[in-house]
């Protein structure tokens, strides 16, 4: 069954091959036999899971099932999960239960989906290799001794190694994208206010976006058409309505016109991702499509730029982490300054102080015109820089990441960490949405492919991601890892 | 060597909204504490704040209300700084974009000259919870009702002179905000309160001194106090040589003194940044034009119409103007009786006379508009003298009755004005007081004026206070003038 995509697995409860609880204990034991070998889940609700299944099996002999209905899935530990440890990656959260769930959360529930747990991340989102999670490194399940990528690792690990069918990731510079890449599965960033943020641990509230991780881009499809949709509680969630993001999957796609953004095939780039991602544009040649060059000139900019915005409103948003009402707290403290410093200084891992101290730096008096500022404005040439590139081609192409998984330890260095979100993070700060399928494999690690389309261009996207894997069959590839060797 | 006083005022009003300005959490006061405080007003993790759209109103009908510009987009921001009892770690404010430009207010002085004050800006945030620091046994107790709840700040240009100045324009202020119905301004539930910002210059320079915050005066009593002692404060420090530097200070109303809270190196960079939850305002111009369309009259429109149209004094206008229940309550009275002058008397006469001795507020006074209008009324039309209505508003005031007409009826204080019934009863005294009226005609014709008082005296009491006094002093001199 945990061969199986989504989609099938819905057609399967749909015709009485098996029930939610019978699917939903098969991934609950996969999860405990193989998930110490990749560390994918902080937190596992088995109960609550097989509570859920039970419900959704006495709904669908009632006959009101929706197309979710009685599918586990597992949800990244930054979504608020009532009565369930919402742990952020780090110890600061490590004892709080958030006393509600966040709308996607609700959405899915509502939609009779079974969540089966809280998959491991890079603490608070911030990083690209899943190593600085509280609870330990994510292996990557294709090969142990890579790293699985991040923030999302956990759930992209968990897709690819059959510990559940899907899973909801975030993605604030590529957090979904880079880890869908290097654990061969398929991960959509759907455009800045699409989906609700409200529940959602806020890391860089202005680029932050929750999104489906999956086999496949129809799996993706269903789930967006699930967790889409204007939320009251959230103010930046737009009110446009959700079309049927499953409609549109297979229409052809002669006639589409493929940007190759210059910038995304230079230096840096590893020359067997080119090769790969060069091969998957062949493929959608080969489907009608016209390929062309196109520049997004403002591209060197986009990680200076990320890395002023996205620790400025960070370290704002982690003030709340103060020890004062959840979360971490030192033991006595002799005043509020000491409570204060002692709870941050012991519940922050060193990634999340260093972007505190970054954007606590560039916000301040004398700096926020130089820094904040300037970044904001270039924010805007890159934001405008697409636009100007859909007035030429319907979607752009390039690789996902710039090298494949590396291997757990290989950046220690923050900055060449930052750089592995070259071809992401200029996409979060445009808002537009990009989908990362699976394009290949440089030994045994997976390469992905990355489409961006304009805002709110979700079907479109989708639909070209089908459309090759309808012609492709990496999302097919399973890793086999742990005791499946045996 | 003279001293000008500078003052400019930060008031912060808390507006009338059902719910705070970023969460559905209700803003009564009074509950026990944190029952008022939602998921967002705590800060939990992964909230999101909702503009309330009412808060955006009220601010806009301030706005509105002392003609300020009000700009097409606003934007809310980030100030941050750590404090027990602010939850996310920054208050959200309106640093660079404020809902309402520049305005200005009028103030009356005391001589009813008016000066106009300049108000630089006006801004939306959010209020803070509470520290409790007694009854912890050494720690403190933190109450975040009051998170959240939305606050104006209404931010003055330097244009006060005096603490009577500052205090006449905090008087405005709440009359417009009390008139608009965008806050209760109940300055002793911390509805209002203000920052006052003070400096002195010799008089005659251009350039300003340098200024110390007072923080947080929440009574028009205190700012006052707060002001004099400041003020002496600075004159003392620069007339021994010494200089004033630029600091928040704190007004202890027990010792009556400001004190240093902190200096301006030891100020907080609070990092302002557009908050990245919240979208910008934008209010389109219908919006705006039709919550001007709503807009009550207002203080300074009302004096000068009570003024000009009604004829009533300068001060009169003044008065009963100042407050909006106290300018209902008048133009209620006035309308029932059709008199502007005699029901500005009898408010701010009798009504307002028994409503200090008793310590009650205009909304709780026992005797109704209606009732004071019909009495008024019946003092107008002559059916009752002015002693009698006296005792028509005691027997009101007292729940004696529903109606001044009835009461008149009960009490038969029905003012007779029939020429015969008292030249009855002038007659009749006339005869039991032969030697009263020997002595008057025997008089003085300039002593008379007095001595006929005693006539008068003895008639009215005959009628049990009804005749008409006038009447009955004309036909006394009438009979008894040689």
């Amino acid at each position: 069954m945990h061969d199986k995509t989504l989609t099938e697995l819905a057609a399967g409860l749909t015709a009485g091959d098996f029930s939610s609880r019978e699917l939903t204990d098969h991934f609950l034991g996969r999860i405990e036999r193989l998930d110490s070998e990749i560390n994918s889940f902080i937190t596992v609700t088995a109960e609550q899971a097989q509570a859920s299944a039970d419900a959704a099996d006495a709904t669908r002999r009632q006959g009101d099932a929706g197309p979710l209905n009685g599918l586990p899935l597992a949800l990244k530990d930054l979504f608020c999960t009532q009565g369930v440890r919402t742990s952020c990656g780090s110890r600061m959260l490590d004892n709080f239960v958030s006393p509600y769930d966040a709308t996607l959360v609700e959405k899915l529930a509502a939609a009779g989906a079974v969540s089966l747990g809280k998959t491991n991340m890079d603490e608070f989102a911030m990083g690209s290799s899943n190593e600085s999670s509280y609870y330990g490194p994510v292996k990557n399940p294709w090969d142990l001794a890579a790293v699985p990528g991040g923030s999302s690792g956990g759930s992209a690990a968990a897709v690819a190694a059959g510990l559940t069918p899907a899973a909801l990731g975030t993605d604030t510079g590529g957090s979904i994208r880079q880890p869908a890449a290097f654990c061969g599965i398929t991960g959509l960033k759907p455009t800045y206010g699409r989906v609700s943020r409200y529940g959602m641990v806020a890391y860089a509230s202005s680029l932050d976006q929750g999104g489906p991780m999956a086999r496949s881009a129809e799996d993706c499809a269903l789930l967006l058409g699930a967790i889409a949709g204007h939320d009251p509680r959230d103010s930046t969630s737009v009110t446009r309505g959700v079309p049927d993001y499953r409609a549109e999957l297979n229409a052809p796609l002669a006639g589409l016109r493929i940007g190759l953004p210059r910038e995304y095939f230079g230096e840096g780039l590893d020359p067997d991702v080119e090769v790969a991602v060069r091969e998957a544009i062949r493929v959608y040649e080969s489907l009608g499509a016209s390929v062309q060059d196109i520049s997004l000139p403002h591209t060197n900019l986009a990680i200076p730029a990320y890395y002023v915005i996205a620790p400025a409103e960070a370290s704002s948003n982690l003030s709340r982490f103060d020890g004062v009402r959840f979360g971490h707290r030192c033991e006595n403290p002799s005043d509020l300054i000491d409570l204060y410093k002692r709870s941050r200084a012991e519940g922050f891992g060193s990634e999340v102080k260093r972007r505190i101290l970054m954007g606590t730096h560039t916000l301040s008096e004398g700096f926020f015109e130089a820094y904040y500022k300037k970044a904001q404005q270039v924010r805007r040439l890159i934001r405008q820089d697409f636009l100007d590139a859909f007035d030429e081609v319907d979607v752009l192409m390039g690789p996902a990441a710039p090298t494949p998984a590396f291997d757990l330890g290989a950046n220690k260095d923050p900055l060449s960490m930052y750089l592995q979100d070259i071809y992401t993070i200029a996409i979060n700060l445009a808002g537009i949405p990009g989908i990362s399928v699976p394009a290949g494999f440089i030994g045994q690690r997976p390469t992905g492919l990355q489409i961006l389309g304009p805002h709110f261009a979700e079907s479109q996207l989708l639909n070209v991601a089908h459309q090759f894997q309808q012609a492709t069959d990496w999302h097919l590839k399973r890793p086999v890892f742990g005791e499946e060797n045996s | 060597m003279q001293w000008e006083t500078v003052i400019g005022l930060e008031v912060h009003v808390q507006l009338a909204t059902q719910s705070k300005i970023f969460s559905g959490a209700s803003t009564a006061f009074g509950a026990a504490p944190n029952t008022q405080a939602c998921a967002v007003d705590l800060g939990l993790p992964g909230v999101l704040p909702v503009l309330n759209e009412s808060a955006v109103a009220m601010a806009v009908q301030f706005g509105l209300g002392i003609n300020a510009e009000i700009p097409e987009v606003s934007i809310f921001d980030r100030k941050n700084y750590f404090y027990a009892d602010l939850p996310k770690g920054y208050q959200t404010s309106q640093m660079y974009h404020p809902i309402v430009g520049p305005g200005e207010v009028e103030i009356v002085l005391g001589d009813d000259k008016t000066k106009r004050i300049r108000v630089h800006h006006a801004h939306l945030e959010e209020d803070a919870g509470k520290s409790l620091h007694e009854d912890y046994h050494g720690m403190s107790g933190i109450d975040l009702n009051r998170a959240g709840t939305p606050l104006l700040e209404i931010v003055s240009e330097p244009d006060m002179r005096s603490a009577a100045e500052a205090v006449a324009y905090l008087r405005a202020i709440h009359a417009i905000v009390t008139y608009l119905g965008v806050s209760d301004g109940n300055m002793a539930e911390g509805s209002m309160r203000c920052d006052v910002n003070v400096s002195i210059r010799p008089e005659g320079q251009a350039a300003f001194g340098t200024r110390a915050e007072i923080k947080n005066v929440n009574s028009f009593r205190f700012v006052e106090r707060a002001i004099a002692f400041e003020v002496e404060r600075q004159i003392e420090l620069l007339e021994d040589g010494g200089r004033v530097v630029q600091e928040t200070r704190l007004y202890d109303p027990e010792a009556d003194e400001t004190r240093s809270m902190r200096t301006k190196e030891e100020a907080n960079d609070y990092r302002y940044f557009p908050c990245p939850d919240l979208l910008p305002v934008v209010l389109d111009k219908a919006y705006v034009d039709h919550l001007r369309s709503t807009l009550p009259e207002l203080p300074a429109e009302k004096r000068a119409r009570f003024e000009n149209a009604l004829g009533l004094s300068a001060y009169d206008a003044g008065v009963l103007s100042s407050s909006r229940p106290m300018a209902e309550y008048f133009e209620a009275v006035k309308e029932v009786c059709g008199d502007a002058k005699l029901a500005a008397n009898w408010v701010q006469g009798e009504l307002s006379g028994q409503l200090n001795r008793e310590n009650l507020s205009i909304d709780d006074s026992p005797v109704t508009a209606q009732q004071l209008g019909e009495l008024v009324l019946r003092v107008k039309d002559e059916t009752i003298n002015g002693k009698a209505a006296k005792q028509v508003f005691a027997a009101l005031w007292n729940g004696e009755g529903d109606s001044a007409d009835a009461i008149i009826e009960a009490k038969g204080l029905k003012q007779v004005t029939d020429t015969g019934a008292i030249e009855a009863m002038i007659d009749q005294v006339i005869a039991e007081s032969p030697v009263q009226v020997a002595q008057y005609q025997d008089a003085d014709p300039d002593k008379r004026g007095k001595m006929i008082g005693y006539f008068v005296g003895q008639v009215m009491k005959a009628s049990r206070g009804t005749a008409n006094p006038q009447q009955v002093n004309a036909l006394l001199k009438q009979k008894l003038d040689p």
